[in-house]
């Protein structure tokens, strides 16, 4: 329990300070948004009037003030408004995040599968030059953009093939080739991760036990290496969540989906730092998250971590 | 958007797992053929980027109408684009961006992580503390989303670009050569360096830091692929170098208006971006693989 509270305090802690990074990162912009917005002479504002969109922006008070007026905000859930549409960020975000989170979430379901493939593949094959291959893809699979990825798989399967329609495919039919970009980067860390495990478990005394007691492969495999084996497998899934927020940015791009990309792109174009703000901090909660809940989980799988937790 | 890589690469060097026997030997031929093929493509694209006049005679920028949108051929390597610019000269020139870029990136986060690795790694106590939270912080953003605050705070271009894929990989260096200090500072011989009158900035000169060199070099060089991978993103999304510069990454964005008709515009490119990468990566795996086989 002392070590779930820590662990909980730590993250907090981690959030904060990510928090008060993006912060200071951002605060530090020279160009001032809200002025970039509201200078134009076009526009016809007195300065009285800028003042007071100032005002109501926050941009009137020193860092300070404006620190712990953010701060606030993002705890009470009050994320600010954008610069640039008015709108607030939590609506942005809300309207933004579904679309990347089924993105995302199959794009993970998709890799997960094809790392498993790969990795009892190489495993278990009876040929060492398959073996080779498939243990050499994953090193292949880091290698290459994932927008590269994105624009050949479409030229290939809706160009070339003409399997899946470019203009206006349904929405089952939309989510194939960029669930399917997103899934091959992110099964290679995981592939080779899981590969390395597996290696390192066969390699220990016990399963030359079970073997020698006339277990097949496949069931040596299922019962009692990959049981051993998941955990450095979890170990990486917070990295696993970076790259698959940074990999859902560029399929977006790639493939004109509406979600947090194309959000995070538009920000860009228009200085609009609250919501490049509300995205970083967001992204920084969801890896602390996800990483509290690995810690937290492990020594349930592995009760050797609970006794060292305990000692 | 390269965190993962350096974690898994450098995984075996700090384990010293026991592997089994039969692979390893079956496969000390294989390595040995794909380094020096790594090797010979960073080599080429070296070539490339210092002197790219001696393997192109077509000019990057000026494009002859006539020639537009024509598919590879022996005039034309990667055929031309809708300008009519021959593409092969436009990557041979755009290795320089790509190349430069990297070792900008790598740079930053060389020094900037190795500086805070040393310092948390020699000094310890708090200032340890401290600085590994910040690093765990830095960790917590995901690295495009980190590369792109810093670009909104510097403004677009290839040495901006290059800088904000640095800052991703501090952590890493600075993670990395913490735990090597740490690792060396405890051995006999830095002991016996301290025991027979060695100052604590003349240790750390002479034996730590060398002694930490290879898996910090092994880093580098993986560093070096992904941002090179990080970098042809960015100019893709649009941030990094302007239009007419044959920057890898622009050549794709560009070529996707004729993705339809002209494959050849976004697949060759992508291709030698892939090569680059995955000889960096190999590179790297080999620097750490003769560390591991050494101790």
């Amino acid at each position: 329990m002392t070590y779930a509270l820590g662990r909980v305090a730590s993250a907090a802690g981690v959030l904060l300070a990510a928090f008060t990074v993006a912060f200071l990162l951002l605060q530090a912009l020279p160009g001032d948004a809200v002025m970039i917005r509201f200078e134009n002479p076009e526009l016809g504002l007195s300065a009285e009037q800028i003042a007071s969109v100032r005002e109501s922006y926050g941009a009137d008070v020193g860092l300070l003030a404006q620190y712990w007026h953010s701060l606030s905000g993002f705890l009470g859930g009050d994320l600010g408004f954008s610069v640039a549409s008015g709108a607030p960020v939590r609506t942005l975000l809300g309207s933004a995040i579904p679309s990347t989170l089924l993105l995302a979430g199959l794009g993970f379901v998709v890799a997960a599968l094809l790392a498993a493939a790969l990795a009892f593949g190489a495993i278990l094959s009876p040929s060492g030059w398959l073996a080779n291959v498939l243990r050499s893809l994953p090193s292949l699979f880091v290698s290459v953009p994932v927008f590269w990825l994105g624009i050949v798989l479409i030229q290939i399967f809706s160009f070339r093939l003409g399997l899946i329609s470019v203009i206006r495919p349904g929405p089952l039919e939309a989510l194939i080739l960029p669930v399917l970009t997103l899934a091959v980067p992110i099964s290679a860390p995981m592939a080779q991760v899981l590969v390395r495990a597996i290696d390192d478990v066969q390699a220990q005394p016990f399963i030359t036990v079970v073997r020698s007691k006339g277990a097949g492969e496949a069931w040596i495999l299922l019962r009692n290496v990959l049981r051993n084996a998941a955990l450095p497998a979890l170990t990486i899934a917070g990295v696993l969540l970076g790259e698959l927020i940074g990999g859902a940015v560029v399929t977006e791009t790639v493939f004109a989906r509406f979600g947090v990309g194309r959000l995070t792109a538009d920000a860009l174009d228009a200085q609009d730092i609250p919501v490049l703000q509300g995205i970083v901090v967001l992204a920084a909660l969801a890896f602390v998250v996800v990483n509290l809940l690995v810690d937290l989980v492990a020594p349930l799988i592995d009760p050797r971590l609970k006794r060292r937790v305990h000692a | 958007m390269t965190l993962e890589l350096q974690r898994t690469a450098l995984l075996p060097a700090d384990g010293a797992a026991p592997q089994a026997p039969a692979p390893r030997r079956r496969r000390r031929r294989g390595p040995r053929v794909t380094v020096l093929l790594a090797v010979a493509v960073l080599v080429l694209v070296v070539a490339w980027a210092v002197l790219p006049q001696l393997f192109t005679s077509h000019d990057p920028l000026a494009g002859v109408p006539a020639d537009a949108l024509q598919g590879p051929s022996a005039a034309h390597w990667f055929g031309t684009d809708p300008t009519g610019r021959d593409l092969f000269s436009r990557v041979v020139h755009g290795a320089r961006y790509s190349l430069t870029g990297g070792v900008v990136a790598v740079a930053v986060g060389l020094v900037a992580g190795t500086a805070i690795g040393v310092i948390a790694g020699s000094i310890g106590t708090i200032v340890d503390e401290i600085l590994m939270r910040v690093v765990d912080v830095l960790l917590s953003i995901p690295g495009l989303l980190l590369s792109l605050s810093v670009i909104i705070l510097l403004g677009f271009g290839t040495t901006n670009a290059a800088i904000a894929v640095g800052v991703t990989s501090v952590a890493a260096f600075a993670r990395l050569s913490r735990s090597e200090v740490v690792r060396v500072r405890r051995s006999d011989y830095v002991e016996a360096a301290f025991g027979s009158g060695g100052r604590w900035g003349s240790v750390l000169l002479r034996h730590v830091l060398p002694n930490s060199l290879t898996p910090v070099l092994a880093l580098a060089a993986l560093q070096f692929g992904t941002a090179i991978l990080a970098i042809s993103t960015l100019g893709f999304l649009g941030y990094g170098a302007p239009p007419p510069t044959p920057e890898w990454g622009l050549l794709i964005s560009e070529g996707r208006s004729h993705l339809a008709t002209s494959w050849w515009l976004t697949t060759l490119p992508g291709v030698v971006v892939v090569l680059v990468v995955l000889s960096a990566n190999r590179l790297s795996g080999a620097i750490s693989q003769a560390r591991t086989a050494r101790s």
